[in-house]
């Protein structure tokens, strides 16, 4: 016992007399979204490379996190030094310079391998202020076998009218089938994503050019009341309450016949693992309404370093390890090509080996390449984004036309009341943040 | 009794104490005042400006505000009458000598042991879901339509969480009133033929009085400020039909990060609070003086 006690000490001291390098700690805010949660499974490599670097991290649902960080980076709190923001958020932050440009992530990053649209969602005036993760748009998700039973062809560029005419073919309540899943759940980044990019297809708009909320207008009336006569016929039941990860679970366990959403979607869909449903999965791109513009949106995740933080060199490190074409290849090594992080970078969508392993890749650039954030609607609008628009208040207002939105689906409300109540609770808002008078 | 001089010493005793009590509620409110009066919205921090009572004005005039306010008051009286319609027949039950009481008296009382958030997520998504839930299950065995709870009755799907919740707390309470009830005034009342309904109207219902009236004033104090059920199930929606004033307050909060905004729905809600609680001590509280 005393011989193991002295080792023991002589170990410590050792140890204690190590030439001991000056550690920095990184604190990293993230989303629990499954890459997301495999870079901080992988974070050992990085630590390896760079023994004078350790990494904390701080993973939390979406809502949780944006409300978390915007109170930290609002109020000057200093408690991350890595953040984890939306395409959302970029644009507003940087003007108010609470980020850092990321001019110095070294040689090896390429900036110029970036998708265009992403990388111009991730600046502002050509400055790089945060660095994109992943990228996505979204697309229709739909079932080969339930089509062919039919007698159904999705054409690759669909229109409304053909999506609701087969919703209505293929929903077979009865057997538990439904011709179509689509967000309903309360939610600026939720039903809204979703209805926005609709609406945009429909040639509708937030705002006019003078900030004047458009929700009296006929094309937002034709795309709720699509939406909702849509869902009442062929949508699954407790639509209302179901978001990205409840319609995941409904298709991936073969109730719904189509599906619109997220790009990323499809490396689950088409996972033998997750889906029971893998090998009959097709995709096109989001429906449009013959006016140029496509039902579908554009949103990277993004990492940025908050401006006051002490620890930028090594923060720009872990970014550019994180996000770099090297990255891609070692999750590539360790789990396979279809689970590296999709729609950041033009040679990802060029390597032969992602496109073997990857259906939907071709679609998922498609989709990115048609959204358009700085002319995101048919009409001219003041703002920019695709299913947002990037103003400080966006997050409530979109919330609360969100609930509104919600109920005229859930049927406690009508198309026309809760249009009404969505412009003049948006007016509300926009008077009293002074863009209107 | 005390003399002039011991109550002047345990007054000075007690001062710091109640020195630190009042800090502890004094400084956060004094906060909450002083932001409640500025136009501050975290979005947009740099941009603070005084704007005297502005945000009450517009706290009240938010068509969501009578709204939540008509949902809190529903929410706290649908539950309140259930858990004591409820809870004095089970008390009653709990009190006969059965086989097994202790094992029945445990689950009874579990449901109040587990966590909020937990309870609304087993409820929304194994009982209550419409296509996967228990409920569904059974419905569409017996050749029904099940019913979507969140969506079609969704006040009525949170308040039957909270009541089972607070179900528990309530029959507790009303089983240990019983078991102090006296045995003789019940075997008097016996011998004299009096029917089990008489017993219960004449002897028991007064005897609980009392511990009704705590039940009600405990039960009122918490369901005010209901929150976690309805941040999990239903996101205050669909429309504002499950907002009650503490979710419209976060709401403003952390979704619209609009300090100031939320600083005035807090104090606007401690002066409802108040006025509840005067109005429900002034109508039980008679019973709690006898």
């Amino acid at each position: 016992m005393k011989h193991v006690l002295s080792a023991l000490l002589g170990a410590a001291t050792l140890l204690g007399a190590a030439p001991s390098v000056a550690q920095t700690t990184l604190t990293i805010a993230t989303v629990n979204n499954g890459d997301m949660i495999r870079m901080q499974s992988l974070t050992s490599e990085f630590t390896a490379k760079n023994p004078d670097i350790s990494v904390k991290w701080v993973t939390l649902e979406e809502n949780v996190l944006r409300q978390r960080v915007t109170t930290d980076i609002a109020t000057k709190g200093g408690q991350f030094d890595v953040l984890t923001i939306g395409t959302y958020e970029v644009p507003i932050w940087a003007k108010k310079n609470w980020l850092i440009p990321l001019d110095n992530l070294g040689p090896d990053y390429d900036a110029a391998d970036l998708l265009p649209k992403i990388r111009d969602a991730a600046s502002v005036s050509g400055k790089l202020y945060a660095a994109p993760f992943y990228g996505e748009s979204s697309m229709v998700m739909y079932r080969t076998d339930l089509f062919q039973k039919a007698g159904l062809t999705m054409p690759e560029k669909p229109t409304w009218d053909f999506v609701i005419d087969a919703a209505n073919k293929l929903t077979d309540k009865s057997g538990g089938v439904y011709g179509i899943c689509l967000r309903g759940k309360a939610g600026w980044g939720e039903n809204m994503a979703f209805l926005t990019a609709m609406s945009n297809s429909f040639g509708a708009r937030w705002f006019d050019e003078k900030w004047q909320p458009q929700f009296d207008k006929p094309e937002w009336k034709k795309t709720l009341s699509t939406y909702v006569d849509l869902m009442k016929v062929a949508g699954p039941p407790g639509a209302s309450s179901n978001g990205f990860n409840e319609n995941l679970a409904l298709f991936n366990s073969g109730k719904c016949a189509m599906w619109i959403d997220a790009t990323v979607a499809a490396s689950f869909v088409t996972n033998p693992k997750d889906s029971t449903v893998a090998d009959k999965v097709g995709f096109a791109l989001a429906p449009n309404a013959g006016l140029g513009k496509n039902a579908n949106w554009l949103w990277a995740w993004n990492l940025a370093i908050p401006a006051g933080s002490k620890k930028t060199a090594a923060a720009e490190k872990f970014i550019a390890w994180a996000t770099s074409k090297e990255y891609s290849k070692l999750v590539a090594s360790k789990e396979g090509w279809a689970n590296v992080p999709p729609g950041t970078r033009t040679s990802l969508y060029q390597n032969p080996e992602y496109l073997k392993v990857a259906p939907f890749a071709k679609l998922t650039l498609a989709s990115i390449d048609s959204a358009d954030p700085n002319k995101p609607t048919v009409q001219p609008v003041p703002y920019v984004g695709v299913q947002y628009a990037a103003i400080p208040e966006f997050q409530g207002i979109g919330t609360s036309v969100g609930q509104q939105f919600s109920a005229a689906l859930a049927g406690s409300s009508t198309v026309e009341a809760a249009l009404a109540a969505a412009q003049s609770a948006t007016e509300r808002e926009m008077k009293r943040a002074g863009y209107i008078k | 009794m005390a003399t002039q001089q011991t109550q002047v010493l345990g007054r000075a005793l007690l001062m710091p104490a109640v020195a630190l009590l009042f800090i502890w509620m004094i400084v956060p409110l004094a906060m909450t005042i002083y932001f409640s009066t500025l136009h501050y919205s975290l979005l947009d921090s740099e941009n603070w400006s005084f704007v005297g009572l502005e945000n009450f004005r517009y706290f009240l005039t938010d068509p969501a505000f009578l709204t939540s306010l008509r949902n809190t008051l529903v929410l706290v009286g649908s539950i309140l009458a259930i858990t004591i319609l409820l809870g004095t027949p089970l008390a009653l039950l709990l009190d006969q000598p059965v086989l097994g009481r202790s094992v029945v008296r445990l689950m009874v009382i579990a449901p109040f042991f587990v966590m909020p958030t937990v309870s609304a997520l087993v409820w929304k998504n194994l009982l209550m879901h419409p296509v996967s839930g228990l409920f569904a299950w059974i419905a569409t065995s017996l050749g029904l339509t099940p019913i979507d709870w969140f969506t079609d009755v969704p006040l009525f799907a949170v308040i039957l969480i909270v009541a089972w919740q607070w179900l528990p707390f309530a029959t507790l309470i009303l089983l240990t009133a019983l078991q102090s009830q006296d045995e003789e005034q019940k075997e008097a009342a016996e011998m004299d033929g009096a029917s089990a309904l008489s017993k219960f109207i004449y002897l028991t219902l007064p005897h609980l009085a009392r511990p009704i009236t705590v039940v009600i004033l405990i039960e009122t104090i918490f369901l005010l400020t209901v929150f976690a059920e309805i941040f999990v199930t239903t996101g205050g929606g669909p429309g504002l039909q499950t907002t009650n004033i503490a979710f419209l307050i976060y709401a403003q909060a952390l979704i619209q990060f609009d300090v100031g905004n939320a600083s005035a729905g807090g104090l606007v809600a401690v002066v409802i609070a108040n006025i509840v609680a005067f109005f429900l001590v002034r109508i039980v509280g008679r019973n709690l003086e006898a």
